[in-house]
């Protein structure tokens, strides 16, 4: 028994589940539910529909080069079955994912880098344009504009603070 | 070789068949249309056309037939003398030499009327000459209606013929009646031939096929012959003589030893030496049958006797054998025999012919030499050899199917003592046998219950192993795809490498973290409150315009007391609490209004009546209160001062002028009361039923009105429909 790897979507399907298309020349398609194939029948192109692996790999937003996916590698010979040689890819491959997971963190950080500084210059820029927005010009513009951004400002705390409880009540549950 | 099959002679039509098929032929094949005032010539082709059509009509199909049955002088003897037993050859030629005779007449009548009809000088004339012409021809046919009557009864006869090869590997079977010549045939071919037990069932040849030595054998019976000289034989018999005259063949003569036939072993004695130049140059099986009724052993001596010398005198090429159908003892041995025989009689005419000499200079056998000395026996490994030694010392095991059974008591009986053989073997150290998985099987629950382990089998660096859950996912991964025998120096150089990564990184990051810049508070909440104002005003923008109510002026919108309405208590805070939201200074807005409201002289008479009340009213109750207080209920004081506000209310109020007309729908109505009652009726009356097309719509509508829903319902019968 095998864990396929899904034609569209590239997610893991599990013996059991999903479906399976065999074309005429004997090539088969694995998807893992029905969203999948519903795509693939439309003639979708992976690549080109955002909620796939492909399409993110293919438009850089994950880790599509790197030394970890040398380890996962479909082999067509048969090996005899080793004890000692078995422990040790299993160890083997914990290893692999915790360094694999190491590198997408660090992946996504160096992507998101320039990101913060960008949205912090499209917020003040924001706050240039809309400032008429919060405050028309009248002559009680201050004590309005103090109003505002008080009731604002507690909105925020509030949605915070519920967040924050929100949370803590899920690793809670976990916990449990 | 020529194949004789007589089935696809096209039929003999009878006489006045004849005539129909040529005329209508030649009404339906040549012009019909001709009048008398065409050319001579024209009429004169026209007519003469006819007769030549007819003409070739007739003598086209009786060339045919003269072509479709057979010339007996051409055929293979043996259907050519079958021919003359079965229809008479004198009767046959005939019958083909006046079909012949006749269609040469025709012709001539024919080349005659049409010579005629050449110098016909009208169409009535020529029209003449040609029925002359048709109907003599016609006539001219219907004279043969005996030969072709005769014609047609032969064909059908020769097409159910059995198809017959007069040169094939034969085997025929000959002998007086029922002596059991046809239930052999029965028994070795498919042939199904009918079986009676009288005399004569066979009436004529049948042809079956058997095979022996992967060859195909004809095998012929014959009806049976009796014994008389061969001008007396009828026709059945005769079919027999001939085919024991041309056909070389293998013959089996039939002979009945237990006389159940009716005739005595003599009596077929003398029909054996009778038909004996027939058998020249035939190999020849004389076939005892019957022996379940009466065995050869058990036959008088005298009557074994007439039969030995029968065999004698018949020469060395006869075999005798003995057979009976009922008990199949014998049957396939007299086959064989006779396809022995012949095959070898036929391999020997072959090889006496002078055609075998060409054939043998290119015969070319050669025989391997040995290369050396040494002898190379097929390699026996020791343990098959003792296993060989075991299995001749046990008795064979006899299987009776290919399943196995518990309750097979053979099986049973040679399951067991092996083990206990094999115990033994084993105490004198020679070997100790594995139980099979057979045993195993019955052991634990025979067949469809018990599996074989096959684990035990695997061959692996250490026989511990064989036994490990495998596991094939882990994480959502298949380990298969990660089994790598130098997994170990791969994943140190991914260590390496991912420590070096994460140092760089580090090192960058350090580097960032110095110019970090975000956004204050102050900031984040500007932001958050100009994008949630923005979404709020983009989505009533998007909103589906239109309002589902009178747009009323905002003066009278500040004077509406409804108090349902949310939007019509325009408050001062009201007002400033929205307007601030919408960043506008409200602080002259409210002033205007506040001055208005100040000014307005309802507002202002208003203020006064009030004034005046609150001077007045506390007097007045004090004084009442002393006056009429005793003796009355508490509701009835209630209700007094209630009045009596009421009246200081009117006093105080401005009077209303009483000419002013009541309300047309009051009109003649004595008072208030009475205005609400009939106000109630007339909408009691004015009540509608829900579901019209609007409020336009009065109609009462009936269902089912019986007059339009009885009687006939076509074209207006009905009253007016």
């Amino acid at each position: 028994m095998r864990i396929e790897k899904c034609y569209f979507c590239s997610s893991p399907c599990y013996p059991g589940h999903g479906i399976m298309f065999v074309r005429n020349d004997s090539k088969t398609f694995r998807f893992c539910r029905s969203k999948c194939h519903r795509n693939f029948n439309k003639k979708r192109n992976p690549r080109k529909v955002a909620w796939t692996k492909a399409y993110r790999k293919t438009r850089g937003k994950e880790l599509a080069v790197d030394s970890t996916f040398e380890f996962e590698k479909r082999r067509n010979r048969p090996t005899k079955y080793d004890r000692n040689l078995m422990g040790k890819t299993i160890m083997a491959m914990q290893r692999v994912q915790s360094i694999k997971e190491a590198r997408e963190g660090r992946f996504h950080a160096n992507r998101m880098k320039d990101a913060k500084a960008e949205k912090v210059k499209v917020a003040r820029v924001e706050i240039e344009k809309h400032a008429e927005v919060l405050a028309p010009a009248v002559a009680r513009r201050e004590e309005v504009m103090q109003n505002v951004l008080d009731s604002a400002r507690a909105r925020i705390a509030t949605r915070r603070v519920t967040k924050e409880r929100a949370v803590a009540r899920g690793s809670q549950n976990m916990e449990e | 070789m020529p194949v004789y099959n007589f089935k696809k002679m096209a039929p003999v039509p009878s006489a006045s068949d004849f005539v129909d098929i040529v005329l209508t032929r030649t009404q339906r094949k040549t012009p019909t249309v001709v009048h008398p005032g065409y050319k001579i010539t024209r009429i004169r082709s026209f007519y003469m056309r006819k007769i030549k059509f007819t003409q070739q009509t007739i003598s086209d199909r009786l060339t045919a037939m003269l072509a479709d049955f057979p010339r007996l002088s051409d055929i293979h003897p043996f259907y050519s003398d079958l021919c003359n037993t079965l229809y008479d050859r004198d009767h046959y030629k005939l019958a083909l030499g006046q079909i012949n005779t006749a269609k040469q007449l025709v012709d001539a009548v024919a080349r005659d009327m049409i010579r005629m009809v050449k110098y016909g000088d009208s169409l009535y004339r020529c029209k003449c000459l040609k029925r002359a012409a048709l109907g003599r021809m016609c006539t001219i046919l219907k004279r043969q209606k005996a030969s072709l009557s005769y014609l047609e009864e032969v064909r059908k006869h020769m097409s159910r013929l059995p198809a017959l090869d007069p040169n094939t590997r034969t085997l025929l079977m000959c002998g007086l009646p029922n002596v059991g010549k046809s239930s052999f045939m029965n028994k070795i071919t498919r042939a199904n031939v009918d079986v009676q037990p009288y005399a004569f069932t066979t009436k004529s040849l049948f042809v079956g096929h058997t095979d022996y030595k992967y060859l195909r054998w004809q095998v012929i019976d014959t009806p049976g012959i009796l014994d008389h000289s061969l001008e007396q034989r009828n026709t059945i018999e005769m079919q027999a003589i001939t085919a024991l005259a041309h056909l070389t063949c293998s013959v089996l003569y039939f002979m009945d030893i237990s006389e159940q036939c009716g005739y005595t072993i003599e009596q077929q004695c003398n029909l054996f030496r009778s038909i004996q130049p027939l058998f020249a140059n035939k190999q020849l099986v004389v076939v005892i049958n019957k022996i379940d009724a009466q065995p050869w052993e058990t036959l008088e001596a005298d009557r074994k006797k007439l039969i030995e010398d029968l065999l004698e005198e018949s020469g060395p090429n006869t075999t005798m054998l003995k057979m009976s159908n009922v008990s199949e003892e014998g049957v396939s041995q007299v086959k064989n025999e006779a396809c022995e025989k012949l095959l070898a009689a036929r391999v020997d005419s072959r090889v006496s012919g002078n055609k075998v000499d060409s054939v043998m200079n290119r015969l070319q056998v050669v025989y391997p030499t040995a290369r050396d000395g040494v002898t190379r026996d097929a390699f026996i490994p020791e343990s098959v050899k003792k296993e060989k030694e075991l299995g001749a010392k046990k008795p064979k095991k006899s299987r009776k199917g290919y399943a196995p059974t518990v309750d097979d008591s053979d099986d049973e009986a040679d399951d067991t003592p092996p083990e206990s053989d094999d115990e033994m073997i084993g105490d004198d150290g020679v070997s100790t046998r594995k139980k099979t998985a057979r045993e195993l099987m019955w052991e634990n629950g025979g067949p469809g219950v018990w599996a074989p382990d096959y684990r035990e089998q695997y061959d692996l660096a250490d026989p511990e192993w064989r036994f490990d859950a495998i596991p094939q996912i882990l994480d959502g991964k298949n380990i298969a795809d990660y089994v790598d025998p130098d997994i170990d120096d791969r994943l140190r150089l991914l260590e390496e490498e991912e420590d070096q990564l994460a140092a760089e990184y580090d090192a960058a990051n350090m580097q960032r973290m110095d110019d970090d810049d975000s956004l204050d508070e102050m900031e984040k909440a500007q932001v958050s409150e100009i994008r949630d104002r923005v979404k709020i005003a983009r989505a009533h923008k998007e909103r589906p315009g239109g309002r589902n109510r009178p747009a009323l002026p905002r003066e009278i919108r500040g004077r509406v007391k409804d108090m349902h309405d949310s939007d019509a208590k325009l408050k001062a805070s009201a007002i400033e609490k929205r307007m601030d939201k919408y960043g506008v200074d409200t602080g002259a807005m409210l002033e205007r209004g506040r001055k208005r409201e100040r000014d307005d002289p309802r507002e202002i008479r208003r203020r006064k009546r009030d004034a005046e009340m609150e001077d007045a009213a506390p007097a007045t109750n004090e004084d009442e209160e002393m006056e009429d207080g005793r003796g009355k209920s508490k509701g009835a004081i209630k209700r007094a001062r209630k009045e009596r506000e009421q009246s200081v209310k009117r006093a105080s109020s401005q009077a209303r002028s009483h000419s002013r007309p009541r309300e047309p729908s009051q009109m003649g109505l004595k008072d208030d009361d009475m205005a609400k009652v009939a106000k109630k009726v007339e909408k009691q009356g004015q009540f509608r039923w829900h579901g019209g097309a609007g409020e336009g719509d009065h109609t009462k509508a009936v269902h089912l009105v019986k007059w339009m829903n009885t009687g006939k319902k076509r074209n207006g019968t009905h009253y007016c429909r």
